[in-house]
């Protein structure tokens, strides 16, 4: 038994976070190690409901690794995540708090959805079968309700007439574009971007740019988004996590940023991502 | 050839059983495949440590004896004695099951990592992301090998006749032993041998551009009835395409 002066059970209170709500995501002291790598150091942050959060840093400083977490692809080596005021990372076990069972995780994640960087659509299945089998089989919806909600969705990315199409019959851009519906389709309230339009050509990148702004302003989903797309993320962003070694080097408004880093690191990664031509 | 013609129906029979003793033991086989190579997939250690028993037994005995030994053996032990032409079924089957389980094993781990984070991400479970999104693709991968061992198979079964089942080979041999016509007995099975294995063939190859197909492939060797004929050529492996 943890003795009570280590309150690990109960959420950390007032850690950033949004304008007086209660925080929807806690990351409380949160370390991820692969081996002898320390990729998430101890590790502060909270996202407001309905925040969008931009997460910028080089590579290899744990900005994915903090969306896998949130997708449970990952488990914390130490710290615990919080989600909505309970454990997520871990579940309750009378007062402390033990690593989530399988289980656990099931019940907790139905909130979260997540694009990959390689869209990772099923080749398997048409882009209906992607978008309907998961409502289908996961949230037992009615066949009908579930097509009807792909239709709608496929519209919103622009691809009503490839419902029927293979992923393999689609550019990179359309494949990505029929993974944000198909995380749509579960309806989350937590939605994780991962370099989404990293693997596109640059001519397909907007397409896929203009479906995520329109979620922005039509939704009030919490968006987690990591990306190199500086003006997307000046647009759609409430706050910029500027990330080094596994820790917040710098954060704020983007506009503050992306104007007026006021850490030499930032300085430096904004001046290299530029001059890179993103 | 009169010779061959006019016995066709005996080799027919032998044919016959030779075909029920393939489609037996690769039915079996296949069931045990897919069950053992699947739990061989399953991070926990003991239904993986179940698999690899399985695998390393039915693996390292050799086929003839396995066969032997439920035929001769087994009665003597149990007092039950199995149908000859079951046993050689269970014994084929737990044989050719068992390269099968690795087949399966490995085609489910070459299925990419990413394929399976996504299927979590829609937080399907583990028997969904199994049903709806790994084997299906790990299938297009199985089937190639799957096609070979079915072949072996059928070609094993040529020693049924040492416990007594009336196969083709055992035709052949009764052929031989009442005309003396050694060379021409064995061309007749010799023949049927190859048609049934042609036959064997071809289904595969259908399954297999089948499989390409659901998987949005254009089939390797291309596609058309002739293409059936040809071995296939290239694997194009579907990346992020356009």
């Amino acid at each position: 038994m943890p003795p009570s002066d280590t309150p690990k059970h109960e959420q950390p209170q007032g850690v950033g976070g949004g304008p007086g709500d209660q925080p929807l995501i806690v990351f409380d002291q949160v370390v991820k190690r692969f081996g002898d790598l320390t990729v998430l150091d101890h590790l502060d942050f909270s996202v407001a409901p309905g925040e969008r959060v931009t997460l910028i840093g080089p590579s290899g400083s744990g900005k994915t690794t903090i969306l896998r977490l949130l997708m449970t692809l990952e488990k914390v080596t130490e710290g615990v995540i919080w989600v909505d005021g309970e454990p997520y990372s871990h579940m309750r076990r009378g007062s402390h708090l033990s690593p989530a069972s399988e289980g656990y995780l099931r019940q907790r994640r139905k909130r979260v959805g997540m694009v990959f960087q390689q869209f990772n659509l099923f080749p398997n299945m048409t882009v209906r079968q992607n978008i309907i089998e998961a409502p289908v089989h996961v949230l037992g919806k009615p066949k009908d309700e579930a097509n009807a909600r792909a239709a709608e969705l496929l519209e919103m990315v622009g691809l009503s007439d490839k419902i029927d199409a293979h992923p393999t019959q689609l550019s990179g851009g359309q494949q990505q574009r029929v993974a944000i519906a198909r995380a749509l389709a579960m309806s989350p309230e937590i939605l994780l971007l991962d370099e989404v339009t990293s693997a596109l050509d640059p001519e397909l990148v907007a397409g896929v740019l203009d479906v995520l702004r329109e979620i922005a302003e039509t939704t009030d989903i919490t968006m987690l988004c990591v990306t190199h797309e500086m003006t997307f993320a000046r647009d759609v962003s409430h706050r910029v996590l500027m990330f080094d070694q596994g820790r917040i080097a710098e954060e704020g408004p983007p506009e503050q940023i992306f104007g007026d880093p006021r850490e030499e690191r930032t300085k430096s990664f904004l001046s290299s991502v530029l001059d890179n031509g993103h | 050839m009169d010779f061959l013609i006019q016995r066709l129906p005996l080799y027919l029979d032998g044919a016959w059983v030779t075909v029920q003793l393939t489609l037996g033991g690769s039915a079996l086989a296949f069931v045990l495949a897919m069950f053992f190579g699947t739990m061989g997939t399953i991070r926990h250690w003991l239904p993986r440590a179940v698999a690899t028993v399985y695998v390393e037994v039915f693996r390292g005995i050799a086929a003839l004896v396995l066969m032997f030994w439920m035929a001769f053996a087994l009665p003597q032990l149990s007092g039950f004695q199995l149908d000859d032409r079951f046993a050689a079924i269970l014994a084929l089957g737990l044989n050719v099951g068992a390269y099968g389980a690795e087949v399966v094993r490995s085609s489910i781990n070459a299925v990419p990592r990413a394929q399976v984070e996504a299927a979590v991400a829609l937080n399907f479970s583990w028997s969904q992301r199994m049903r709806l999104v790994v084997l299906p693709q790990a299938w297009a991968q199985m089937l190639p090998t799957f096609g070979n061992l079915v072949i072996e198979l059928m070609k094993a079964t040529a020693v049924v006749f040492l416990i007594g089942v009336v196969d083709l080979t055992a035709v052949a041999q009764q052929m031989r032993q009442s005309t003396g016509e050694t060379v021409i007995a064995f061309v007749g099975a010799f023949v049927l041998y190859y048609l049934i294995a042609q036959v064997l063939i071809l289904g595969m190859r259908l399954l297999e551009r089948r499989a390409n197909r659901k998987l949005g492939r254009t089939s390797p060797g291309g596609a058309g009835p002739l293409a059936l004929l040809r071995p296939p050529a290239v694997d194009t492996r579907t990346g992020a395409g356009k």
